[in-house]
Parts: C-alpha cells; structure tokens; sequence
C-alpha cells in the first residue's frame, strides 16, 4: 500500500527513530571498515557524519542502504529492522545520493529521471520528474544530455533522482564535494527545505563547516564512533571555555591580577602581554577580570572569548587517534 | 518474489536509450550480422544450377543462427561490468529493484534488438536469394522446415547466449575482456549450428527438440544461476 503520492506508509509505531544503530561492524576480511557503532537519528532530523578518509563513512551509508551487509550487529531505518529480507521495502523508503553522480551521460536530464522514477514505481512520474527539477532549479535543461552538464549541473541531477520517490530519509554521501560556492549554497538551502518538510537527512562530508551549519547532531566515525552530539555541545566537550587578555604590556604580577576572580578556574600566559584564562562563566568572568585588569593600570587592548569550531573538536579527535595509533 | 515488470520496463527502455547512443553497441550489432550475410551470399551467388543436389542434403540457412549465437553475447557482456566501469550501477542498486528485475530487464534490452536483427538479415538473405541467386539453387535453400527452425530457434539461441554474456559480465572487472569472454562462450552455439548447417550433425526432428528442449532449460536457469551468482556486495566494492 502507497499513500496519495506513492510514498509506502509509515512502519513501526510513529515514535521509532528514522535510524537506529546497535553495535553496529562491517568487516571485509580482515579490514575493519567500522566496528561497535551505535546511534539514533530522530525523525527530520539533520544528522552530520564526519571523518577522515577511510573513516567508514561511505561504507555505513551502504550497509544502512542494504548494499552491504554488516558484519555484526542490529539497525532500523525508517523503521524496519535491516534484515536482508526487508532489503526492497526499506530501499523503497530511503534514497542515496553516492559521492559520484553515477548518471547515464549518454541520456538526458529527464531519461535519467524517467528510469528512476519507473524503478521506484512512482506515480503520475511526469509530475513526480517536474517536481524534482523545480526543486534543483534545472527544469531548462531538462533536455540536455548529461554528458554535457557541468559537474555542479550533474550534482544537482543526482539530487533531483533522490528526491524522485519522496524519501523518509535521504542519505547525502558528500553531496557538495568539487562544487564552486554558488552551487554548494544552492545544495545547503536545497537540504535546508527538505529538514523543514520532515525528511531525515543522513549527511557525510568532509566540510566541517557545512555540517556545523547544517545538522541537527553530528557524529564523528574513525572506524569507531569517537563523538556524537551537537556541535556546540561537543565544542564544551572538549575544549574549556576561555578568556583571552591582551595588554599595552606585560602585566608585572599577572598572579595577583587573576587570582581568586570569580568565575576563573586558572590563567596561563600565551605570549609576551596575552593571557588566557580558564572559566566557568564568561558572563561573570569577563567582567571581573576588566575591572581587576583596571584597577591594576593595565592598559588593556581586548578582552575576548576562543569560539571553538567544529573543526577544531574534529581535528582534536583524529589527532588523539594518530597519536595513539603511533604509540 | 514478485517481479515488478514496471522495473523491468524501466531498465528496459534505459538499455534500448543507451544502445541507441552507444557507438560501439551499434557497431557489434551490424559487423557480425553483417559477416554472417555477406560470406553466404557471396558463396550462393557462385554457386551453378547443378549445386542444387548437394545443397538438398545442406541447411544453409541455419548456418545463421550465429548471428543470435554471438551478437547478443557481445552486447549482453555490456550490461553489468559497463555500468560498474561507469558508476551508473550503485545508484540503481540503491533503488529497490531486484537483482532478478534488473537481470530481466537487461537481457530482454539485449534479446529485442539481437533478434530483430537476426530476422532482418534473415529476411534480406532471402529476398537475395530469390532474387539473384539461380533458381534451382534457391529452391533447394528456401525450405519450409529450416525456416521454421530459423525462427524458433532464433531466441532460443540469443536466450542462452545472452544469459552466458550476463553472467561473464557480473564476474568481469573490465569490459573488453568480458566481451571476449562472452563471444568465446558463444562460440560452441555457433558451432553446433554451423556442423548442422553443413549436415555434419544430421537435422532431425529428435535432434531439433533436444536441442530446443535444452536451450530452453538453459535459459530458465541461466535466469537463475546469474542472478544467484549476482553479489551486490562484490559488485559495489569491487572486491574481485
């Protein structure tokens, strides 16, 4: 049974996650692509999935994709447990942009569609195909062979064939991999629409910005899942807040200037006149710490806080598992 | 399992699409049909009126069918390594077409045009014939029962040799070497019809059913054991 738009109904009882992993391992002989990975990804939710190279990132996206098999442990996507029985019916309810567009060069925009839309049995597909190249903004070239499409032109393509069946999640394996600014911006608000219409967005990629941007929740996979969380919640995971002083000068006795202020947990110095400071609270710290600063004649230049991005958590992350593979 | 013929459709008419812009399958497609026209013109042109008696005891025409012996066998080891070699296969593995739909669907691509061919050329060469050969030549060549079994035997052939391609394909890594592959496995088709042609194997009844009986059987399995041998997992990683 499909409803209105040939979507499959809902499976499970409407409170399962769209994707839920338990322990999760993909071995190919003796290579671990990923080994013990659990998570959730709720309904219309963002969820980034980074990485380095050869993380598992890819692979996951298959094997949740029923293109794998894995090795150990239990999943569900939209609901439906990942069994090789339930391959069809769960291939019916996903869709997955791979990293390569993957598009037959030699037929046009709309052939390429048309035989996606015959392999998901959509119906009415000629109003399923002008609703996907509406969503891409390529209903002009419609007519073009890919061929002759630019690489972003293509990108957006393989897009408009994952839209095609009207997913319950949408695996994103890179989708702006090699895309100029404009493109990648067009991709974001493209992804951005479809979070806000409830499709579950399963998103890789290797752009920590993108995905600071983008997800809900991020997680990040190097064989083993290192983190999970939302980006803010991971960057307080990691790194301590701070304060950074800059003087005019060197303060004479920086002890006695950031001794017992409230809300400073310790202070080191970071250069000739620049000073960090651990805090608990910037709110309380900041102030406190002006006036001290004040009251001691120091000419001060600025008073800020480090803003720690998501590539600082992940760069943080794959270091301490070099260092620790080198050990 | 339940074969969706909308699926099969779909890969279908993708395949006929891309034959239609594909150089090189269109190429395979004539050359053979083409060698196997011309080569038994040629010699039929030259033949006297008093041939006539030796070619009663001959069946030319089934020297044809290897046409739907190696034209299909050379398109149909296309169909899976071709789309591995250009990434078009994992986004149509990720739909949720079967492997046996997605099998059908392009050994039926490569059967339509193999077959259609293979009556065309049948077709011309009997127009030739009657034309232009003597006419008690053509008399002794254009015989009710080897043009039945022409026509019969015309899809069982391109069936099993397409079946053959396929299965070579899905184990290939590189494409040229599953054409060759695919027309060497064809080759003992084209054989047994080229030792009957040239009444080596006698032509009979009994032998026309075996045969027909066993081509038949092959296709049914050749469905079967290819999709059984159809490793989604090998064919995404490439893992050979």
């Amino acid at each position: 049974m499909r409803d209105r738009d040939g979507r499959p109904p809902p499976a499970g009882d409407g409170n399962a996650p769209a994707l839920s992993v338990a322990h999760l391992s993909k071995r190919f002989g003796d290579r671990i692509a990923f080994d013990d990975v659990s998570f959730e990804v709720a309904h219309g939710e963002v969820f980034g999935f980074l990485g380095p190279n050869g993380a598992g990132k890819t692979t996951m996206v298959r094997t949740l994709g029923t293109l794998l098999a894995p090795s150990a442990g239990a999943a569900s996507v939209g609901g439906i447990p990942l069994t090789p029985d339930n391959g069809v019916e769960i291939r019916r309810r996903i869709a997955i942009m791979p990293e390569s567009p993957g598009l037959y060069l030699r037929l046009t925009v709309a052939e390429n569609l048309e035989c996606f839309a015959g392999l998901y049995e959509v119906p009415d597909p000629d109003d399923r195909i002008g609703r996907a190249l509406r969503a891409v903004n390529l209903v002009d070239r419609a007519h073009d062979a890919c061929g002759t499409l630019s690489k972003g032109l293509r990108q957006r393509v393989a897009l408009a064939r994952a839209l095609l069946n009207d997913p319950e999640v949408l695996f994103l394996d890179e989708p702006t991999a090699g895309l100029d600014p404009v493109a990648t911006r067009d991709v974001h608000e493209l992804i951005a629409a479809l979070s806000r219409s409830g499709v579950t967005i399963f998103l890789t990629t290797h752009r920590l910005e993108e995905a600071e941007r983008l997800c809900d929740r991020v997680a990040i996979l190097n064989t083993i899942l290192r983190i999970i969380g939302r980006p803010a919640q991971l960057r307080e995971q990691l790194f301590a807040k701070t304060l950074t002083v800059r003087t005019l000068v060197a303060l004479p006795e920086p002890g006695e200037v950031f001794a017992g202020l409230p809300a400073v947990d310790g202070w080191r110095q970071d250069g000739p006149a620049t000073y960090v400071l651990v805090v608990s609270e910037q709110a309380v710290a900041a102030p406190a710490a002006t006036r001290a600063l004040v009251a001691a004649g120091a000419e001060v230049l600025s008073i800020g806080h480090q803003q720690h991005s998501l590539e600082d958590v992940y760069l943080r992350l794959i270091d301490q598992d070099n260092e620790a593979g080198q050990r | 399992m339940r074969v969706s013929r909308r699926r099969v459709r779909a890969i279908l008419h993708k395949e006929l699409r891309e034959y239609r812009h594909n150089g090189f399958i269109i190429w395979t497609m004539a050359i053979f049909p083409l060698i196997f026209l011309i080569q038994p013109l040629v010699v039929v042109f030259a033949l006297p009126a008093s041939a006539s008696a030796e070619l009663s005891h001959e069946h030319l025409l089934l020297y044809m069918l290897g046409i739907p012996a190696i034209v299909p066998a050379a398109v149909a080891a296309y169909a899976v390594v071709g789309e591995r070699q250009q990434g078009t296969l994992e986004p149509v593995l990720t739909t949720p077409v079967r492997r046996q739909e997605f099998l059908l669907g392009k050994a039926l691509a490569a059967l339509v045009p193999s077959v259609t061919v293979a009556y065309a050329v049948y077709a011309v060469f009997l127009v030739c014939v009657g034309l232009f050969a003597r006419p008690a030549v053509a008399s002794s060549l254009l015989r009710a029962p080897d043009l039945l079994a022409q026509l019969l035997f015309t899809p069982l052939v391109a069936g099993w040799s397409i079946w053959v391609g396929i299965a070579i394909s899905a184990r290939a890594s590189d494409f040229r070497v599953a054409q060759q592959l695919g027309i060497l496995a064809s080759l003992p088709t084209a054989v047994v019809a080229a030792l009957l042609a040239f009444d080596v194997l006698h032509p009979t009844l009994g032998v026309a059913l075996g045969l027909a009986a066993a081509l038949l059987a092959g296709n049914g399995l050749g469905w079967r054991v290819t999709a059984a041998a159809f490793d989604r997992e090998r064919l995404i990683t490439r893992t050979n």
